[in-house]
């Protein structure tokens, strides 16, 4: 777990770029949903915005750095999120 | 192991215990506004054109300005932390006041966007609201429920974060494992951001 704390430089360039990419996200959601693609416009309001906790993810919550464990714990929140809500479409879509 | 931090600072800490302790809390969390994410989902995907119609009634502009606030927001508090650990103090907690008052500018922006919605008779339980064709009430209650859990999640963010001046203040410690309670602000702190990167869409842009 070392090689984690090792590589430790300020990353304060990162954070800034990682930051207008966040920003310039926000833009091009906004700006694309005054385009009016009708119901697909969701769709890609949830990828950018997907991206965009990405980001937030790897680089402020230092996820890209951490050891598997966090990402193997991150992936098992998500996937019983999906189980749920994954079921719960199942069941309201076909009523 | 050893974390050579610790045994400097004269007390024994488990640097990783701490962070997945924190990670756990946040599965916890990301469940709990999962579940609210659900019914949204499930809700629009039955009243699809009322979502749309009673989207287009919430300010753009405002929705836009948080959103952007509160990016910057997690920037700061980031930078915050770095510079606890590079040992400049002073820079830290300029970026930590500042972190925490971009709180209060975001629950301002609420407080007047909220004000507007509940001048024109929309707020829960109300005759309006109540008259309202089904999806609509739907979307606004579900806009209620979502941004006030989501806001009285920074006003517990900017507590954790004000409590983390303290430590700031006391001790200067260095290094990449100092200030785990100030990560672990920052880290609940960004989580706020990534449930309102998603409100911001599904509540805002969908009109």
């Amino acid at each position: 777990m070392n090689h984690a704390t090792e590589s430790h430089p300020t990353r304060t360039g990162t954070f800034i770029l990682v930051w207008c990419a966040l920003l310039a996200l926000t833009g091009i959601t906004v700006a694309v949903a005054d385009l009016h693609f009708g119901y697909a416009s969701v769709l890609i309001a949830l990828i950018i915005a997907s991206f965009k906790a990405a980001l937030v993810l790897d680089y402020f919550m230092h996820l890209k750095y951490e050891e598997r464990l966090f990402k193997i714990m991150l992936l098992v929140a998500f996937a019983t999120l999906a189980v749920v809500i994954g079921l719960t479409f199942l069941d309201t879509a076909f009523r | 192991m050893s974390h050579p931090s610790a045994i400097e600072a004269g007390h024994h800490t488990d640097y990783t215990g701490a962070k997945i302790g924190m990670w756990l809390f946040l599965f916890t969390e990301l469940l709990l506004f999962g579940g609210l994410f659900l019914l949204y989902a499930v809700f629009r995907s039955k009243n699809a054109d009322a979502f749309h119609e009673a989207a287009a009634h919430l300010d753009i502009m405002l929705g836009t300005f948080n959103t952007l606030i509160l990016l910057t927001s997690s920037l700061t508090v980031v930078l915050s932390l770095e510079a606890a650990r590079a040992g400049n103090r002073r820079r830290a907690l300029i970026l930590l006041t500042a972190t925490i008052a971009m709180g209060f500018f975001f629950l301002v922006n609420k407080f007047f966007e909220w004000g507007a919605k509940i001048d024109h008779g929309i707020y829960p339980g109300s005759p309006d609201l109540l008259s309202m064709e089904k999806g609509e009430a739907l979307f606004y209650s579900l806009y209620y429920a979502m941004t006030g859990l989501h806001g009285l999640h920074v006003v517990a963010g900017m507590a954790i974060l004000a409590w983390m001046i303290r430590p700031l203040l006391r001790s200067s410690q260095t290094g990449p494992q100092a200030y785990v309670g100030l990560e672990n602000g920052a880290l609940y702190w960004h989580f706020v951001d990534i449930i309102w990167i998603f409100l911001f869409p599904l509540f805002y842009l969908i009109s």
